[in-house]
């Protein structure tokens, strides 16, 4: 049992008497197992929701871009706001199954797979942003480079905007091989279990003849670092590119250089609240509670500090910026005195609770080990990450160098719509995702029991003593 | 000559460890060893050469590279160079700074995606493609050894695999 050796300090990552067999037994259960009331009255929100937005999306597109509350000068807002919302969030998936797995932390093992979900869902919502923006999304495949009749008409290298379509499609088809391989022995765990002949079937499928040899094993292994070595940059690339298309630009309050890793730092931010937010209920929701403990809760809240600390520290530099510069235009830049005083000041003020102060609570390890808490302090997260967004994006344009320019964005039903429309697609595609897939990989988490498991944990320390 | 083959069952790592390292060391060959999950040095024991996937990742990832200079040489430089924003594109090199993000996403596609599939070619993975694991357990708890039989050795083997640890011995008839 030497190789298994674990401090006994550290807190077991698996509650309870567990064999390998139980961990098989307790992740398939959700899949072999009826859905019960809950989940069917969660869907169907979910579900009315995405049709909702649906219905917004048809009416954009068929009517135009004027059905949104965008005027002259503010020809962003709302959509762009939940494009990077949404981008932001999807962040947290990649980074626990790519970072956390360079770093060697045996915790991720239990919520790689539904942040990784949620990171793919994410990326899908934000997706569909820029295109319905396009008002002919039709015409949607022109950011890509390919050959055409238009001349020698080809895409815009220099752009920032493409830089996105590349570090974005990248981001997602990266993430979803990273999943898919990641599933593959998980899929045939089910597979193997399964009685009827239609599940046998699609698991089959699904898991593409995944036997499991040692062979297999090993370059599994290889492949899942090499997969984590290349998605490590490649996290970080994409809300780098994400602020630069608003760092590049020569708008006071967004020509700014602290902006790629500030974004970054804010992604993480909310990709792990996010993950905070699914995950209280679904360990409950799936009876996950020895899986998904109060530690991992606690290491989420620790990450959650960090990211929030840095980016309290990037709001006190643009505010201390805007203000030591004594320039008018940067007097109203989403964090100066002339946005807390202004028009926007409800926005800012609730910037500054939801992401700097409430978070602060975390402190406390009463409340960063409290399910009920972390689950509070992570709604809060969400909404202050999406205000971020919208002050950067509405404040910033709505007073421009001339006082001609100054206006002010006012969402109309339609823009709301889409936005409640795809908090509802996510979620569609969450709870199918929760009933289909085995939602922890159990094949890792195997290889963690002895280490952190919780009974063989005691036998070890047992022995020492 | 017979198809026979020995499939041993045994329900812990550690077992299947010394078991692998004790039937090696008494000359034995080892055809399989079908686990639930990857089991650490478990590919030393068994004499499995190192993967080179990683070699072939780099190799992609230069290939990504490459293509992404000739795409963004060809489209902006060669084909329709343009002048934007007072910033004519004349040179590769000039305008290279404004393409490191396309340079960096494309190196990364191609060295991600095709190490990916070369590790699916190579370990015969692919949509509709049957499993190949002999007894379903081996993806639950159990691991599944598998030694083909020659000289009717059954039962030296039997003996030695009893040995070592094995809960379950079957000998079967290995088609294909």
């Amino acid at each position: 049992m030497s190789s298994h050796y674990e401090a006994p300090i550290r807190e077991p990552l698996i509650l309870g008497e567990k064999s390998y067999h139980d961990i098989t037994v307790d992740i398939a259960r959700p899949i072999e197992g009826q859905a019960n009331k809950n989940w069917y009255i969660a869907f169907y929100i979910a579900l009315a929701a995405m049709l909702w937005g649906f219905g917004c999306i048809f009416y954009t597109v068929g009517t135009g871009i004027g059905t949104w509350g965008l005027n002259k000068n503010i020809g962003w807002a709302w959509d762009i706001t939940n494009f990077v919302w949404w981008v932001g969030i999807g962040h947290a998936g990649t980074l626990i199954s790519a970072v956390l797995l360079l770093f060697r932390q045996k915790w991720r093992m239990a919520i790689n797979r539904s942040a990784e979900a949620m990171t793919i869902f994410a990326v899908f919502q934000a997706g569909l942003f820029p295109i319905i923006h396009m008002g002919r999304p039709w015409n949607g495949y022109w950011v890509l480079p390919m050959p055409n009749q238009f001349g020698s008409l080809w895409v815009n290298f220099n752009s920032p905007l493409l830089w996105d379509v590349f570090a974005i499609s990248t981001y997602l088809s990266v993430s979803l091989v990273f999943w898919w391989t990641g599933l593959l022995p998980d899929f045939a765990m089910i597979r193997d279990r399964a009685v009827k002949p239609f599940q046998k079937k699609i698991y089959s499928l699904l898991s593409f003849g995944w036997s499991g040899r040692a062979k297999d094993w090993q370059r599994f292994e290889e492949v899942s670092l090499v997969l984590a070595g290349l998605a490590t940059p490649l996290v970080l690339s994409v809300h780098t590119i994400v602020s630069m298309d608003f760092a590049t630009s020569i708008n006071p309050g967004w020509h700014s250089t602290i902006f790629p890793p500030y974004f970054v730092a804010g992604a993480i931010f909310s990709g792990f609240a996010m993950v905070q937010t699914l995950l209280g209920i679904m360990r409950k929701v799936t009876n996950l509670e020895s899986y998904i403990t109060r530690l991992h809760i606690e290491y989420m809240n620790i990450v959650i500090i960090l990211t929030g600390g840095i980016v309290a520290v990037a709001y006190a530099s643009e505010f201390f910026i805007a203000w030591y510069t004594a320039s008018p235009y940067e007097n109203y830049t989403y964090l100066s005195v002339g946005a807390a005083t202004g028009p926007y000041a409800w926005a800012f003020w609730s910037l500054i609770t939801f992401n700097i102060i409430i978070p602060q609570f975390l402190w406390f390890k009463k409340i960063r080990r409290s399910f009920i808490w972390s689950f509070i302090i992570s709604i809060a997260i969400n909404i202050g990450m999406w205000f971020e967004r919208f002050d950067i994006i509405a404040i910033v344009l709505s007073k421009g160098q001339l006082p001609s320019t100054w206006w002010r964005f006012e969402p109309t039903f339609v823009d709301v719509g889409i936005f409640i429309g795809t908090i509802g697609f996510f979620f569609v595609l969450f709870l199918l995702y929760a009933r289909t897939f085995p939602v922890i990989a159990q094949a890792e988490v195997k290889t963690i029991l002895k280490s952190s498991g919780e009974n063989y944990k005691k036998l070890r320390d047992g022995n020492h003593e | 000559m017979s198809n026979k083959v020995i499939h041993a069952f045994y329900t812990d790592d550690d077992i299947l460890m010394d078991a692998v390292k004790k039937v090696r060391s008494e000359q034995h060959h080892i055809e399989e060893v079908f686990c639930p999950f990857p089991v650490h040095g478990l590919d030393k024991a068994l004499g499995l050469a190192p993967t080179r996937i990683a070699i072939t990742s780099f190799m992609y990832g230069c290939v990504g590279l490459c293509f992404a200079i000739w795409m963004t040489n060809y489209m902006m430089i060669q084909d329709w160079p343009q002048d934007i924003g007072g910033k004519p594109n004349f040179t590769w090199w000039a305008n290279m700074p404004a393409f490191v993000p396309i340079l960096f996403e494309m190196t990364v596609f191609f060295a991600a995606h095709l190490m990916v599939i070369t590790f699916y070619m190579r370990s015969r993975i692919w949509p509709f493609k049957e499993a190949e694991n002999p007894d379903p357990r081996t993806t639950d708890d159990h691991f599944l050894m598998e030694i083909p039989v020659h000289n009717n050795n059954e039962e030296e083997l039997t003996a030695l695999l009893k040995d070592t640890g094995a809960v379950e011995i079957n000998i079967v008839e290995k088609h294909s």
